[in-house]
């Protein structure tokens, strides 16, 4: 193997939106066969850098350089040609279709014919690669985590040389991403470079031989991560002493203030998990964490507690002894339960609409929601609120959701419930895809409002958060939830098994291969 | 090659352009389809476009065609806010013309202040009744309105002809299908002599403005509007999505329904089997052309009153067929909707790729 072979030269490419620099003269080597991480916060320039590369978009300036040969008209087409290929963070699969089907799909009818057949193939691939799927499953019965190796060996029976895969560890277990990571520590010993994105520290120091950072479009520094510790490269991505909450003081408490009592949800025809007899009491002054695999009925116990679902459902939702089953989202709200839900666009915010608007959503003073008339001098200083409180950054209250980073709309919508000092917070993966910043943002804000006396149920597929957060601890998985246990009384190994489910039928061993 | 390109954000430019360039585009090949049909395409288009509205009774011609189509829009408007696919402002036209016709035959003989107002009142009931019935439908059993409305299209077209072929012919009609003329008391009082011109125009007026306060400083239109962005936004706010359905539902059925009461009282004066030259149809293109806005619908209004005048023009003046105002309106249309792709999508042409290595 060469020192050219599948190594990629990025000299001096900027790409601008408007005035703002996406990307501003970025130079970067990957170095054939091996893992480099591409780390950064939101808004950094990370996903513009990766569709460069992957030719969707053009740069304004500068060039890339494949394997010594300057490419001169870059696409996807030509990407794939050279077998540049990148994993997403949101899947594009048919979900009521099979697996083998899937990848049929995107292999092209020339691929397709021949021998050895498209099922053999894909079966030689899993077992040159340790990868564990079933070919003839549906997508919609699949875990987050096996639906990432259909496009993961969707990929490796194409001609790959440089992998992408954008935030690939943010739906996985522990046992998954370890067996992620075997799979791409194999790819790289075979000379395929690999750019991986992440936002968790540890996975970089764990797998990968080389760092960059970017910042504001810029790059910011270079390094071998094993070198440096999780603190060092944090500060190094956000350009401050960081933040993240120190170790605070878990709790016990012993008021009831939320209780879910023989919940059951009927959502069997659907693709939809059903709920069977939740039980679960969140107390005041706690942090109360459901961690699982997403799609074990997280969404279906976040819409029942909302008030959101229309599916038949039968038990108590008791807040401070009174049921509040039968209420509607907003009176909800207005006894004091509010809610953060997991889509920030299309169901925590609207896109298209200022942020002003978007502040009426939840908005839970009768006085101001009950009015004929908007009134607008309220929401506007409410809006400037939130902002200034939350340090959202954007244009100001009449900037368009949709206008704003993830991170940053992120915290407009935690600030949005905050700071109207709930009795009761329900959030759903509060920091998914939001930069470190933030997210110790929205930490702190969590653990300050449950130190003053608010009770707070955090369901997230984030286990590491979720220890760093929670007081006490469950899993749900298949609809079925675990009992509540003290966070000191557990572990990740622990709750990692539990949330595949002691029954389900991949087992462990094959998990963790 | 030609590539479309999706644009970062929407383009503001584009959103103004859009509607003038598909002007332009319905003009060109408005002339174009003129100079096929033999006729002189300058002149011809003169004809159809500016004649009419070169004379005092023209422009108040203008107004009369313009309001039926301006209220049935208004209505349209605020379903299509809510992602209500209301395709039913004819029918409900028709059914408010129909019972509005019907009271103002009863009131032939009052003398009262209040009997026109009444008359437009049972016509805006009327209205409404005819759109809950796509509003219930799909409010209970998630039937698809634009199926529903359609259909109820037809049906209200032939109850009108129903009752003006039996109940409601006028007796010395000499067997017309059509109802007696109504008496002055129930018809709209017109504001110039001569002219055609009646107060319905400057209702629709007050219309806009209402539209336009309950859209922009109103929680409901804050709703309405929210609930077409966003569906799930919208639950997850608690906003009740079946009233706000029923209240779109009922507040467009009742416009139509008084555009309906106002034409039969106003410039026709009777109930005839063609109250509507398709006026509920033209709406929901001037809903779009005016971008759901009021002061766009106000204007698209007006643009789709000269298009039904200036398809009677040219009928006059040089013999050809009325379907072309019907032409015009897809025309128009059809390169709306193109030109509106241009706000997310730019244009790129490229030439095709050759290979690298």
């Amino acid at each position: 193997m060469t020192d050219l072979e599948n190594s990629l030269v990025l000299s001096n490419i900027s790409k601008q939106y408007g005035d703002r620099f996406a990307n501003n003269n970025i130079s970067l080597e990957v170095v054939g066969g091996r893992i480099t991480a591409i780390v950064g916060e939101n808004g950094a320039g990370k996903s513009t850098l990766m569709k460069i590369i992957h030719g969707s978009i053009s740069p304004d300036s500068g060039n890339l350089n494949w394997n010594g040969k300057i490419l001169t008209k870059h696409s996807p087409a030509h990407a794939r040609d050279l077998g540049i290929q990148m994993v997403y963070q949101h899947f594009s699969l048919f979900e009521t279709l099979s697996v083998q089907d899937n990848i049929s799909l995107a292999l092209g009818s020339e691929n397709l014919i021949g021998e050895p057949s498209i099922l053999d193939r894909i079966n030689q691939k899993c077992e040159e690669f340790g990868i564990v799927i079933d070919p003839d499953r549906l997508i919609y019965s699949l875990s987050m985590g096996e639906r990432q190796r259909v496009e993961l060996v969707r990929c490796l029976l194409q001609k790959v040389n440089l992998l992408i895969l954008d935030e690939p560890t943010s739906v996985l277990t522990p046992q998954e991403t370890k067996s992620l990571f075997g799979v791409l520590k194999r790819l790289a010993d075979r000379g395929v470079s690999i750019l991986f994105i992440s936002h968790k520290l540890y996975e970089v120091k764990e797998l990968c031989d080389q760092a960059i950072i970017l910042r504001n479009g810029k790059v910011e520094g270079s390094f071998n991560p094993k070198k440096k510790t999780v603190v060092e490269i944090a500060n190094l991505m956000v350009g401050e002493e960081l933040t993240v909450p120190k170790n605070f003081e878990k709790r016990e408490s012993e008021t009831t203030i939320l209780e879910v009592k023989n919940f059951y949800s009927d959502n069997s025809g659907s693709f939809s998990t059903s709920l069977k007899d939740l039980n679960f009491d969140l107390r005041a002054g706690e942090i109360l964490g459901i961690a699982g695999i997403s799609g074990n009925g997280q969404a279906e116990l976040f819409n029942a507690v909302s008030g959101e679902g229309d599916q038949m459902c039968e038990g108590m939702i008791e807040f401070k002894e009174k049921d509040i089953s039968h209420l509607s989202p907003q009176m909800r709200r207005e006894t004091g339960v509010h809610f953060v839900p997991e889509d920030r666009l299309g169901r925590g915010a609207i896109e298209t609409m200022s942020l002003w608007e978007n502040s009426i959503l939840t908005l839970a003073v009768p006085e101001i929601r009950k009015k004929f008339f908007l009134d607008k001098s309220y929401l506007n200083s409410w809006t400037k609120e939130i902002i200034e409180k939350f340090s959202v950054q954007c244009l100001g209250y009449a900037a368009n959701a949709g206008s704003l980073s993830g991170g940053n709309l992120q915290k407009f919508i935690m600030g949005r419930e905050i700071l109207q000092q709930p009795e009761v917070l329900v959030v759903t993966n509060p920091t998914w895809g939001v930069d470190v910043a933030a997210a110790a943002a929205i930490h702190h804000a969590l653990i300050s409002l449950r130190d003053r006396g608010a009770g707070i149920l955090v369901i997230s597929e984030d286990i590491d958060e979720l220890f760093k957060l929670s007081d006490r601890l469950m899993v749900i998985c298949e609809g079925k939830l675990s009992k509540a246990r003290s966070i000191k009384s557990t572990s990740i190994q622990e709750v990692g098994q539990q949330m595949v489910g002691a029954n389900s039928s991949t087992t462990l061993a094959n998990e963790s291969r | 090659m030609i590539k479309f390109e999706l644009r970062e954000t929407e383009s503001r430019v584009m959103s103004v352009v859009s509607p003038l360039l598909a002007g332009i585009l319905t003009l060109l090949t408005g002339g174009l389809l003129f100079y096929a049909l033999g006729e002189p395409p300058a002149k011809t288009l003169y004809t159809f476009f500016i004649v009419p509205v070169s004379t005092l009774y023209g422009l108040s011609e203008l107004t009369v065609k313009a309001t039926p189509i301006l209220m049935c829009a208004i209505g349209l408007t605020l379903c299509y806010r809510a992602n209500v696919w209301n395709i039913g402002a004819e029918g409900q036209l028709l059914i408010g013309a129909l019972v509005g016709g019907y009271a103002a035959l009863l009131l032939g003989n009052s003398t009262s202040f209040w009997a026109l107002p009444l008359t437009l009142c049972l016509g805006i009931f009327g209205g409404l009744c005819w759109a809950s019935i796509p509003a219930m439908l799909k409010i209970s059993f998630n039937t698809n309105e634009i199926l529903t409305t359609i259909m109820l299209n037809y049906i209200a077209l032939n109850l009108l002809l129903f009752a003006i072929h039996g109940p409601l012919k006028d007796p010395h009609g000499y067997n017309f299908p059509e109802s007696a003329l109504f008496s002055d008391n129930v018809l709209l009082p017109t504001l110039f002599d001569a002219l055609r011109m009646h107060i319905g125009f400057f209702i629709g007026i007050l219309l806009i403005v209402l539209l336009w306060i309950g859209i922009n400083k109103t929680l409901i239109g804050f709703q309405i509007t929210a609930l077409g962005k966003d569906d799930k936004a919208s639950r997850f706010a608690g906003f009740n999505k079946k009233a706000l359905t029923w209240l779109v539902f009922i507040m467009s059925g009742g416009l139509a329904g008084l555009a309906g009461a106002i034409e039969v009282t106003g410039p026709i004066g009777q109930l005839i089997p063609h109250i509507s030259p398709g006026y509920g149809y033209a709406a929901i293109v001037v809903a779009f052309l005016g971008r759901l806005h009021p002061l766009g619908i106000l204007l698209a209004s007006l643009l789709m009153a000269l298009l039904y005048l200036g398809g009677e023009m040219v009928q006059i003046e040089l013999g050809l067929p009325l379907a072309l105002t019907g032409l015009f309106q897809g025309i128009l249309l059809f390169f709306l909707l193109s030109c509106d792709v241009l706000i997310t999508y730019r244009i790129r042409f490229v030439r095709k790729r050759t290979e690298l290595n």
